[in-house]
């Protein structure tokens, strides 16, 4: 694997009371590469997104972000990190703008200085004619593409996307996930995706599996489909996780 | 990080809420109603019947309306500090609560932002019912209304910071509003924003006592006195004293080592 490790998770754990959510994960996701993180529905995924964006905090392991600890650094290790939840955070009320530069103005950037930026990454997502649109008014897609648009506002290094395709027609799913391909490849952005759909994958990303609370496989895409022995990623999900292969869904990537 | 960071955060989430405040139009209409109700109705029944002797801050009688005043200000607060909170939970559950949250500040000063963010729409309020009643004929000082201001501003806080604290510990949307009906009423009733203390201490003795161990009398109290340009100390500091409880409250409350948006079972994905 290229680039420098961007973001570092070892020996994390977590639980809900007893139930245990996540159990002694690590892997590494480097700058520059597209990172899936795959796994089905409850392999704690989004939990592992709220320890590392910091929303939950745990003792039991290490998150370090450009070489910064979360344990050891506290909030200010986020600032290299941009994050796309799975459900939209944009304020409905407000006008693209007005989402835009607030969130500007939380990560200290002047507002002529977020101006500029927010004219470039709309105009890159074929969204600068909606900046004056309420929120509310605009599709799913263009929601997120908004979305897109504002977690990279302050030149992350990292990029979190949970889900981010979920409830988008396939057009518009094809078009994000090319996007954030090209985001790691043209930009070096290292980009983590949680999904559990395995169309949004391309051969030469990362692969972490997560498989209740546990990392089951990981390392290059046609990597760990050889090793599980299966002959395409469809069957080594389903192997790795005692699945049935999916029907053929939507061809995203 | 620099001071100009902070700045600018800071400013960015009070806009936030002012623009969302001024988009919501029916929320300022209630906002508005509601005390005016109170004054228009209530305190002009009770204007015949109930009189009220000269008590500091009033150098003179006073009919029943001015007196109201001050607890409908703290009214106009105590419900602006809830819905705020309100909007806290709602963002938490709709997710926009995230981004504050995984920005690259302290918890606490986020939580204080979001505090005066509360505070700045509770004083836009207020002044808009302070212009309907003078329109009406209850009117005080000029000076008074420049110096309550610094005083709404930290009984706002006190009470944002108390909605705040029921907030981090509610999980669910539709909890909220009835812990809000349980904290809202008896906090407004159990006070001296409708009687004095001394009417209260005259019919019962164990109601004077919860009135007077009540926070909300001491905002109260330091609105009446700060309407004629006047400082007491004492509620001023009982005030400042509740503000730091609550938020002390609502920073731990918010701490993410208690899983801020943790439900039984954690988050579905």
């Amino acid at each position: 694997m290229s680039g420098n490790v961007a973001l570092a998770v070892a020996g994390l754990s977590y639980a809900y009371g007893p139930k245990k959510a996540l159990d002694d994960v690590a892997f590494e996701v480097r700058s520059g590469r597209f990172t899936a993180l795959l796994g089905p529905n409850g392999a704690g995924k989004s939990t592992l997104f709220a320890l590392v964006t910091r929303l939950f905090d745990s003792r039991d392991g290490e998150v370090t972000i450009t070489g910064r600890s979360l344990a050891r650094d506290g909030a200010s290790a986020l600032a290299p990190l941009g994050v796309v939840f799975q459900q939209t955070t944009l304020d409905l009320d407000l006008t693209v703008r007005q989402n835009l530069r607030y969130f500007s103005r939380l990560r200290g950037l002047s507002i002529r200085e977020a101006d500029r930026r927010i004219e470039e990454e709309l105009t890159r997502f074929e969204m600068f004619d909606r900046l004056k649109d309420k929120v509310r008014n605009l599709n799913g897609g263009h929601r997120r593409r908004v979305e897109i648009a504002r977690a990279l506002l302050h030149d992350p290094k990292v990029v979190l996307m949970d889900e981010p395709t979920v409830g988008l027609d396939v057009p518009t799913r094809k078009a994000i996930v090319a996007h954030a391909h090209d985001l790691a490849k043209s930009r070096g952005i290292a980009i983590l995706w949680a999904t559990h759909l395995i169309d949004e994958i391309r051969p030469g990303d990362d692969l972490v599996v997560l498989h209740q609370g546990r990392i089951v496989e990981k390392g290059e895409m046609s990597e760990v489909v050889a090793r599980v022995g299966a002959s395409d990623l469809d069957g080594a999900f389903a192997r790795l996780t005692g699945r049935a292969p999916t029907p053929a869904a939507g061809g995203a990537a | 990080m620099s001071a100009k960071v902070y700045l600018r955060a800071f400013v960015g989430i009070v806009l936030r809420e002012v623009l969302r405040f001024l988009q919501q139009r029916e929320r300022f209409f209630s906002a508005l109603v509601r005390p005016l109700v109170w004054l228009l109705v209530f305190a002009a029944g009770f204007r015949a019947v109930l009189g009220i002797a000269i008590q500091p801050p009033y150098q003179t009688y006073i009919t029943y309306d001015v007196y109201i005043i001050p607890g409908l200000i703290a009214m106009i607060q105590l419900f602006n500090g809830m819905q705020s909170s309100l909007s806290m939970v709602y963002d938490r559950e709709m997710g926009s609560m995230r981004v504050l949250l995984t920005t690259p500040l302290p918890r606490w000063f986020l939580l204080v932002a979001k505090l005066f963010a509360g505070t700045a729409v509770s004083v836009i309020q207020v002044y808009a019912f302070l212009a309907v009643s003078a329109l009406f004929g209850t009117t005080f000082p000029a000076w008074g209304y420049v110096a309550l201001l610094p005083v709404m501003v930290l009984t706002g806080l006190m009470l944002g910071a108390l909605g705040m604290f029921l907030s981090s510990t509610i999980r669910q949307l539709e909890n909220f509003a009835g812990v809000m009906n349980f904290v809202i009423f008896p906090t407004f009733f159990l006070s001296s924003a409708l009687y004095p203390l001394w009417r209260m201490r005259e019919s019962s003795y164990l109601v004077w006592q919860i009135c007077s161990a009540n926070p909300f009398t001491y905002a109260v109290e330091a609105l009446r006195f700060g309407l004629y340009a006047r400082v007491e100390p004492f509620s001023l500091m009982i005030v400042a004293a509740a503000l730091a409880v609550f938020l002390a409250g609502a920073v731990w409350g918010y701490n993410p080592s208690r899983g801020f948006t943790a439900r039984k079972g954690g988050p579905s994905d």
